[in-house]
């Protein structure tokens, strides 16, 4: 009975997106309608051919399989993503790299960086660990059964949507929400799909409390749906193309857009990697979370001053002045709430700082804390108004995002990763720790490079830009600030290459640990103390 | 020296909770940060007093200070204009050509010139005026319609080929390739412009060339080709080349001709009469003006 309802909606699906694919009005939401198309084709294959077999036993114990395939995936676009990134930040200093491809321009890769980078690596790293850490913490099975396959599957159509929508050209023009409204739609589908899982699972647990890591899990899965609707709100221009007009306008529309992207960074990259910080930093280094008390207060000290934030993006623009205020001070007041998930990380390595010699990643996650910290500084003090005057448009805003993304949300994924694939595949110990090490300083050498130099580039085209001779006129064009900055792109670039490298090692190390090599040596697995 | 004995560390208890084996301390929460966390808020609390910040139903609180960010721009904008308004009167007074020596407005006048070229004109002509492919150089002699100080201003006044603009320059080159010359007339042309500059690869078609420019581009090129300035033709002979002065180009600009636009700077509120004759005597003082 299942199995038919099953194979009539998919051939529905197929034979659907098969008619979408034949009148589609552009070509990215044609090609989208064959990806569709076929995706729906063999998962009615599957289907048909699953009917007859007889039900499988029902599977009991922590469903894992599910997370190996998150970690493969984790690593995966992570490598795309910083190829990517490498590659726009070498086409900055050396334009002629786009060889005059309308695909492979700039302003088509950049988003296919961002959202590769925050999407699918940050967003992948975000689901797999989520449901590890959240079995374990509640000792219950991911709720729902295959949901959660659906929820990983799903999200990675997702991606392919939309990276391959931004080649062809498809776009809402919203930063880090440039996927169009089908796409918007089947992320949400994909996204409620998540918090069924999770919710779910918490429900169904044997432990009395819920875990502070699945507070911040929860808290982000919950506020990114809330965001994805409001700021996707838009009417298709037609059912059978990919553009989409947004409901918001003037400056309605870039204060959503603000209050959606600030709080990306907010509930993505903060709240979500604060999840896997508070598992993973703890079990690497055997020690009990530092406190308590203060794990709730800047939880919920967090959850509610971030929200306000957006409007620092908008400063001295034509928000109001009142909207202003609200963002920078509310920026300024968040400072030490976001520095208690750092003092909680840190401070619960006390009675352990030794193993930082001998573990190194445990180091990868201490350095990542480390970054954490710093770009929670310098985010406040950026959104101050008259620093904001000096630093808005530049290259400084760059190198911050990245010290937080490479620093922070990278550090802490390659630290989580080391930690999962040796339990995932059943292993005693990493292939080898010494390429962990190489990996360390690659990355961190490479993020140094990265946010020097464009520190220095973006203050220097900050002062530039508002240079003025004796008389109040400005000395400086555009072009002239491009040009001095030359050498700047030059060296971050070179500082991508090492932070891509040390992924590169990475994976090799990931891999052989994941089918057993190496593993003959039981010893070297005994803790330092 | 002896080391510091260790400090008495305290036992601190854990809340009791355990999960997958991580058990949480029940340490307090640390002075500093509690108390500079009271700080920010309580610093918050004042700024958005002093400045307009709690939205109401129409508005919002304005703030003790009555700070308003378009005022603060709009009285910047006022005080330069202010301090500024003489020298741009004067500047408009005078003859255009003895604005640059001008000990008074002299200097300013170029300054500001340079401000106003910097943002509208540098994205054609470059930032340091020296033009590329199809715009012109300023910093050279060479010039289409004229180079002294009124016809400059009368060009970014009035544009070329600017349709917004009923008194802007015209000229017109036939294209070629569309039934006036045939292929081979057009290779003989070609062959002809390039011996202008001694750079002939093929003397029989500069023979033929010689015969079809007469008949057909002296008129406003001249028979030397030197082109004429008040037709806007430009001079052939000269080695500067506005789309290049390759064999290929230079067919290329015979078959089809060529018509490069630039905006009429007066129309539409673009500039005022000052800023045109500032940024007419910048250009001029370049290095090129006549």
């Amino acid at each position: 009975m299942w199995n038919g309802i099953k194979v009539i909606v998919f051939a529905l699906l197929v034979l659907g997106a098969a008619m979408a694919a034949n009148f589609g009005r552009d070509l990215a939401f044609q090609v989208h309608a064959i990806i569709v198309a076929a995706v729906a084709g063999y998962m009615l294959i599957k289907t048909i051919a699953a009917i007859g077999d007889k039900p499988k036993p029902k599977p009991t114990g922590y469903m894992d399989d599910v997370i190996r395939w998150g970690v493969i995936a984790t690593v995966f676009w992570g490598l795309a993503g910083f190829s990517v990134g490498a590659w726009i930040a070498f086409e900055l200093a050396f334009p002629d790299l786009n060889f005059g491809v309308s695909y492979i321009t700039f302003g088509r890769l950049r988003p296919v960086h961002t959202s590769a980078v925050i999407f699918a690596f940050g967003g992948n790293a975000l689901i797999s660990t989520s449901f590890y850490v959240v079995q374990r913490t509640t000792a219950a099975r991911l709720f729902g059964g295959n949901l959660a396959k659906f929820v990983f599957w799903g999200y990675q159509l997702f991606i392919v949507l939309a990276a391959s929508g931004y080649l062809m050209g498809a776009t809402q023009s919203k930063e880090y929400a440039e996927p169009e409204w089908y796409v918007d739609i089947w992320l949400t589908i994909v996204w409620v799909a998540y918090l069924v899982v999770f919710l779910g699972t918490i429900y169904r647990r044997k432990e009395p409390h819920i875990y502070v890591a699945n507070w911040f899990y929860l808290a982000f899965i919950v506020t990114i749906a809330l965001l994805h609707l409001v700021n996707n709100m838009a009417i298709p221009v037609s059912f059978l193309g990919s553009k989409s007009v947004g409901l918001f306008s003037g400056v309605q529309d870039a204060m959503t857009q603000w209050w959606y992207g600030h709080n990306a960074v907010g509930f993505f990259l903060t709240a979500g990697f604060l999840g896997m910080m508070y598992y993973f930093v703890p079990k690497q280094a055997n020690r009990p979370i530092y406190s308590y008390k203060l794990s709730i207060i800047h939880f919920w000290a967090l959850i509610f001053l971030y929200i306000w934030a957006g409007p620092h993006h908008l400063h001295y623009t034509a928000l109001p002045d009142w909207a202003q205020t609200l963002g920078m001070v509310m920026s300024i007041i968040l400072w030490m709430p976001s520095w208690g998930g750092m003092i909680n990380g840190l401070m619960t390595l006390s009675g352990a700082w030794d193993k930082l010699r001998t573990d190194p990643v445990l180091r990868i996650m201490v350095v990542s804390i480390g970054f954490y910290g710093m770009s929670t500084f310098e985010g406040p003090m950026m959104a101050i108004k008259t620093v904001n005057a000096l630093s808005h448009y530049t290259d400084w805003t760059i190198g911050h995002v990245h010290s937080g993304a490479l620093g922070w949300n990278g550090m802490i994924t390659f630290g989580a990763l080391y930690f999962l694939v040796p339990k995932l595949w059943g292993r005693e110990r990493l292939y080898s720790l010494k390429l962990v090490n190489w990996h360390f300083w690659l990355a961190t050498i490479g993020i140094v490079l990265y946010a020097a130099s464009m520190w220095v580039s973006g203050i220097m085209e900050g002062l530039m830009w508002r240079e003025v001779d004796a008389q109040g006129f400005l000395v400086n064009s555009f072009a002239d600030t491009v040009s001095a900055k030359f050498p700047m792109y030059v060296v971050r670039g070179i500082g991508g290459l090492l932070y891509l490298t040390g992924a590169c090692i990475m994976a090799w190390n990931l891999w052989k640990t994941a089918i057993g090599a190496g593993q003959t040596a039981p010893a070297a697995a005994v803790p330092a103390e | 020296m002896a080391r510091k004995p260790e400090k008495e560390t305290k036992v601190v208890e854990t809340t009791g909770h355990e999960w997958d084996g991580i058990t949480e301390l029940d340490n307090p929460m640390p002075r500093w940060w509690l108390w500079t966390f009271y700080l920010t808020i309580i610093w918050g609390i004042g700024y958005t007093i002093a400045y307009p910040a709690w939205p109401l139903l129409n508005g919002a609180t304005p703030g003790l200070l009555g700070y308003s960010s378009r005022a603060e721009v709009a009285k910047d904008i006022a005080a330069v204009d202010a301090a500024n308004a003489p020298l741009n009167d004067k500047i408009v007074s005078l003859d255009l050509a003895t604005i640059a020596g001008d000990s008074e407005v002299g200097n300013y006048a170029i300054s500001a010139g340079g401000a106003v070229f910097r943002t509208f004109c540098i994205q054609c002509h470059g930032s340091g005026a020296a033009g590329s492919a199809g715009y012109p150089n300023l910093r050279d002699d060479d010039w289409l319609w004229g180079g002294d100080i009124e016809t400059i201003y009368t060009t970014i006044s009035h544009g070329i080929r600017a349709d917004e603009d009923e008194d802007t320059r015209l000229s017109e080159m036939p294209a070629f390739g569309d039934d006036y010359l045939s292929k081979v007339e057009i290779a003989q042309a070609a062959q002809f412009v390039l011996s202008l500059t001694g750079r002939a690869t093929d003397a029989t078609l500069v023979e033929g060339g010689a015969v079809v420019f007469e008949d057909n581009c002296s008129a406003c090129h001249g028979s030397d080709g030197l082109g004429d300035k008040f037709v806007g033709a430009p001079n052939l002979a000269d080695a500067i080349w506005l789309y290049g002065g390759d064999l290929e180009t230079v067919t290329e600009t015979i078959t089809n001709s060529r018509g490069g636009v630039m905006p009429a700077w007066s129309a539409a509120g673009r500039l005022n009469e000052a800023q045109l004759r500032q940024v007419a005597v910048y250009v001029h003082e370049l290095g090129g003006g006549e």
